[in-house]
């Protein structure tokens, strides 16, 4: 490391003003980045951890955005005092920048080449043919196949991986000392995402770039970085090498973290148990029209023939990759769209009833949705969305009697009852999955299809649900179809696990069975990836 | 450790107890939304007042006395139609402005006029100058008793026989017909657009909701619907049909609720794949609920962010088919018949001026009430 560091944070503060209310998002913040580094900013959402790194390059949205302390020093430049131009000519030239979200960071009209080609002749003033060739060049050193096929591909034609790889062949473009990534990979697949980590650290070699990672999972940190910050509320509270803060954390909010993962197993699946649901050579095709009849051509296989027992008071795991049929399995389940094959519920065939007629089991079948945010309904207040299936099922209730069923369960999903009246917003992301569990809840449901109820949630508050949900299994005796890429989550809660890909099972069995003595390749590499953080060699999984 | 996780999931405020209220908390919330936006509120109240005054117009400007007394009789001219042979005279209906009448009832009894003593199609026969006259308080007090009987010391030479906005190009009171008009541009406005976004939305429900061949139909029916001019038709049916306020109601209804179908329909397509409206037929919620519950509120405030738009619209359209004069049947009492009567009449920019400050009144208050309307149900909005 070189005596002064490249890029070094001196004292940094932002304050957001929205009308007369001042919020302090980042509170006099230090640390520096040297040649060749990576250090990573760790804390849960809110943290200001994203604020931090967008204030580097002063991407926040002034003047709500201010900056009332503190020092942007790179290369002993002041950052934060450099007019518009000078700071144009940091962005994505020497410093850039690679975003969560890989599907909204591309233009969806504009091709690949374009895309990259563009950032050449800006920064380089590059001709045609020449940005032609390094993008060639970009698009190979971030291990896209075939890349001459894929310049003329749009963002929509590839997966999340491969349009996080063009990401980074864009930000490296123009062989920036410094890197930002801002969560690269939490929208990606566990498999994905270890390629993608990989590909990183490899081309930090390389160049011996710098890099600044910003992660809420501590999983990767262990993995990536040199050094470590942990931020709070604003403040970083801790600061170190990696494997010391690993090994010796002092902070309480450090050891919080640390502490975080799910734990646990999921308490002795009973075999004899009575089977709520099962499903027969479940098959959804969706079948693919072409020409002026709109005749079918052939079919999408989103789930091919698969077999589901589940039974009462235990968990059945579904992992595998996106686009494995994981959700379209669980949604034909609880049958919410329409699926060939038989399926039993309580005893009963219910694969021919129509939507109608299914309403009377709908109160013993519940689901809860990944996405806490979309799932609960913006302009009702929390009380309106639990008792919504309450007015269905249980038409017979006043309103006073229901109301005392929504106090107590919000209470068994440890949520105060007086915050019934307000509206999903005010919530942070783990309360609202709590009251998407707690609609299920309150109608007493017999089997609860989990379609990723954790991975849009913080790590520490993952762990909180996953307690959550096997407490209530516990005490009502439910039973759990849990649809998941996250393998550590299954693991804590599932007795069985079934692997999917590309709608078929890949494998099947109890969950220690899976985990302790994996048979395919694939589940080995599902396992690798999300323990260890690691990659399969190629071909076993996508990419 | 404790309160870490605190902070984790923290964020919760105790809340106040309250005893069962008036609004439901929600409602509450809007409504302090609402009040939160200055100039909305006062829009409100300021229009409020004016739109009720205006609803009793008749006990504001009209030509008859609200209550009168005659030999010992207690009458109400404003409601009921005396004929004037009660008080000696030969007409079929009384004409109390007449000097002989009023001298009459004033002998034996009294008369309590409203404040403005003439209706919207009362011509006054006592302007000092040829039709249009000029606002009273521009004469002196000579001039403006001159044509009385009895001249300045006339009993007729009262506050209340003011033209505080002077008279149209016929004689007739401007306040008076400002008043009178007002009351039916606004009661036009609210009708049409209540009726049309009964249509509309419904129409921009079912098609966002079930998409598919409904909407595809649909959407070609506007495309050729929309496209037949309003204007022309108007003209056409006003040859055959006279022109009334329902009639008119009734042709502009039949192609404004349009305006609401592309805004309901695409909140509908954009909200029925929301992972709470899957959250909701899991329940087994019907798609009526749905739609009423769940996507319905959603549609409300774009519909609510075009309302006042197109009640504004509305009357606009009422206004400027007055001033055509393809509107109401003449004498009635319209802005647009006074916007035409100030075009015509330069030498009387009262005319102009008293019809431009009133439509643009009514319409930035109708502007600013819409615009605190939809901060209200903006679910995200907030307000300190």
């Amino acid at each position: 490391m070189s005596d002064s560091p490249l890029l070094s944070i001196r004292d940094l503060s932002v304050s957001f003003t929205q009308g007369s209310d001042e919020t302090l998002a980042v509170d006099h913040v230090s640390f520096d980045i040297g040649r060749g580094e990576t250090v990573a900013l760790v804390g849960e959402s809110g943290s200001g951890k994203s604020v931090t790194a967008l204030s580097v390059l002063k991407l926040l949205p002034y003047p709500a955005a201010s900056h009332p302390s503190g020092q942007v020093l790179y290369k002993g430049d002041d950052l934060l005092a450099s007019a518009e131009p000078a700071l144009r000519k940091v962005r994505g030239n020497e410093i850039a920048m690679i975003f969560q979200e890989p599907m909204t960071s591309l233009n969806p009209l504009h091709t690949i080449e374009r895309q990259v080609g563009e950032i050449l002749k800006l920064h380089r003033g590059l001709g045609e043919n020449a940005a032609r060739r390094r993008t060639l060049e970009l698009l190979n050193q971030v291990g896209i196949r075939d890349p001459e096929k894929r310049l003329d591909a749009f963002p929509h034609q590839l997966s999340g991986g491969q349009r996080q790889r063009v990401m980074i062949a864009m930000a490296l473009a123009n062989e920036p000392d410094v890197l930002i990534a801002d969560e690269p990979t939490t929208a990606l697949d566990v498999t994905v995402q270890a390629q993608i980590l990989e590909l990183l650290a490899e081309l930090r070699r390389a160049k011996s770039m710098s890099m600044l990672f910003i992660t809420h999972d501590l999983g990767i940190v262990r993995k990536i970085a040199d050094r470590v910050c942990v931020m709070t509320n604003g403040k970083i509270v801790e600061s170190g090498p990696t494997e010391e803060i690993f090994a010796n954390p002092q902070h309480a909010y450090t050891r919080h973290l640390i502490a975080a993962e799910p734990k646990g197993r999921p308490p002795k699946a009973d075999p004899e148990a009575e089977t709520i649901m099962q499903g027969k050579e479940i098959k959804v095709w969706f079948p693919i029209k072409k020409g002026l009849l709109r005749r079918t051509v052939d079919h999408v296989k989103g789930v091919d023939g698969v077999d589901v027992t589940v039974r009462a008071g235990q968990t059945l795991g579904v992992v595998g990759e996106s686009g494995s049929g994981k959700t379209t399995l669980g949604l034909a389940l609880a049958r919410m769209i329409s699926s060939e094959g038989q399926i039993r519920f309580t005893g009963r065939e219910i694969d021919r009833l129509s939507f109608r007629q299914m309403r009377p089991y709908r109160h013993a079948l519940q689901i809860v949705f990944q996405d806490p945010y979309g799932s609960l309904s913006p302009r009702m207040s929390v009380a309106e969305i639990i008792q919504e299936g309450l007015r269905i099922h249980e038409t017979g209730l006043s309103p006073e009697e229901r109301d005392a069923m929504v106090v107590d369960v919000l209470k068994e999903v440890d949520l105060d009852p007086e915050t019934r009246f307000r509206y999903p917003h005010e919530f942070s992301g783990g309360q609202r999955q709590r009251i998407a569990i707690a609609r299920a809840m309150v109608l007493k449901p017999r089997f609860v299809m989990l379609d990723e109820p954790t991975s849009a949630l913080d790590m520490s508050v993952q762990a909180q649900v996953v307690d959550l949900l096997r407490d209530l299994q516990k005490r009502h005796n439910l039973a759990y179809l849990f649809i998941s890429h996250d393998l550590k989550v299954v693991r804590a809660l599932a007795n069985e696990v079934i692997v999917m890909r590309a709608g078929k099972v890949v494998e099947t069995g109890p969950a220690e069975q899976i985990f302790e003595a994996p048979q395919t390749d694939y589940t080995r590499a599902l396992i690798a990836a999300a323990f260890n953080i690691e990659t399969a060699p190629g071909g076993v999984v996508s990419e | 450790m404790a309160d870490v996780q605190m902070k984790a999931e923290g964020g919760v405020v105790a809340p106040r107890a309250l005893p069962k209220p008036f609004l439901s908390p929600i409602n509450q919330r809007r409504w302090r939304n609402f009040k939160a936006n200055r100039r909305g509120y006062w829009s409100l109240w300021v229009f409020l007042v004016l739109f009720v005054l205006s609803l009793f117009a008749e006990f504001i400007a009209n030509d008859k006395p609200i209550l009168a007394s005659y030999k010992g009789e207690l009458l109400f001219p404003v409601l009921v139609d005396y004929p004037e042979e009660k008080f000696g005279g030969f007409l079929a209906i009384t004409d109390y402005r007449d000097p002989t009448i009023s001298e009459e009832i004033d002998a034996n009894g009294w008369m309590v006029w409203p404040p403005i003593r003439y209706s919207y199609r009362t011509v006054n026969n006592g302007i000092p100058e040829a039709a249009p006259a000029k606002p009273s308080w521009l004469y002196t007090k000579e001039q403006r008793c001159g044509r009385y009987l009895q001249g300045v010391d006339d009993p007729a030479c009262t506050l209340g026989n003011w033209n505080w906005l002077g008279t149209d190009d016929q004689a007739r009171d401007v306040l008076a017909r400002v008043i009178y008009g007002f009351r039916i541009s606004v009661l036009f406005g609210l009708v049409l657009t209540a009726a049309s976004a009964l249509i509309g939305v419904s129409a921009g429900a079912i098609q966002g909701y079930f998409g598919g061949w409904t909407d595809l139909l649909f959407q070609r029916f506007i495309e050729i619907w929309s496209s037949v001019p309003v204007l022309y038709l108007i003209l056409i049916i006003a040859a055959v049909l006279p022109p009334g306020f329902f009639i008119l109601l009734g042709i502009m209804l039949l192609f404004s609720w349009v305006a609401f179908v592309g805004v309901v329909r695409a909140e509908f397509l954009r909200a029925r794949n929301f992972e709470y409206v899957s959250a909701a037929r899991a329940l087994g919620v019907s798609n009526r609920t749905i739609i009423f519950r769940h996507l319905l509120p959603n549609a409300m405030v774009a519909t609510l962010t075009f309302l006042p738009f197109i009640l504004n619209g509305s009357i606009t359209t009422l206004t400027s088919l007055d001033f055509l004069g393809f509107g109401l049947p003449p004498g009635s009492p319209s802005l647009g018949e006074l916007l035409r009567q100030g075009q015509r009449n330069l030498n009387a920019p009262w005319l102009g001026i008293t019809g431009f400050l009133s439509l643009s009144i009514m319409l930035s208050l109708l502007i600013f009430i819409g615009e605190a309307v939809r901060d209200a149900f903006d679910p995200r909005k907030t307000f300190k």
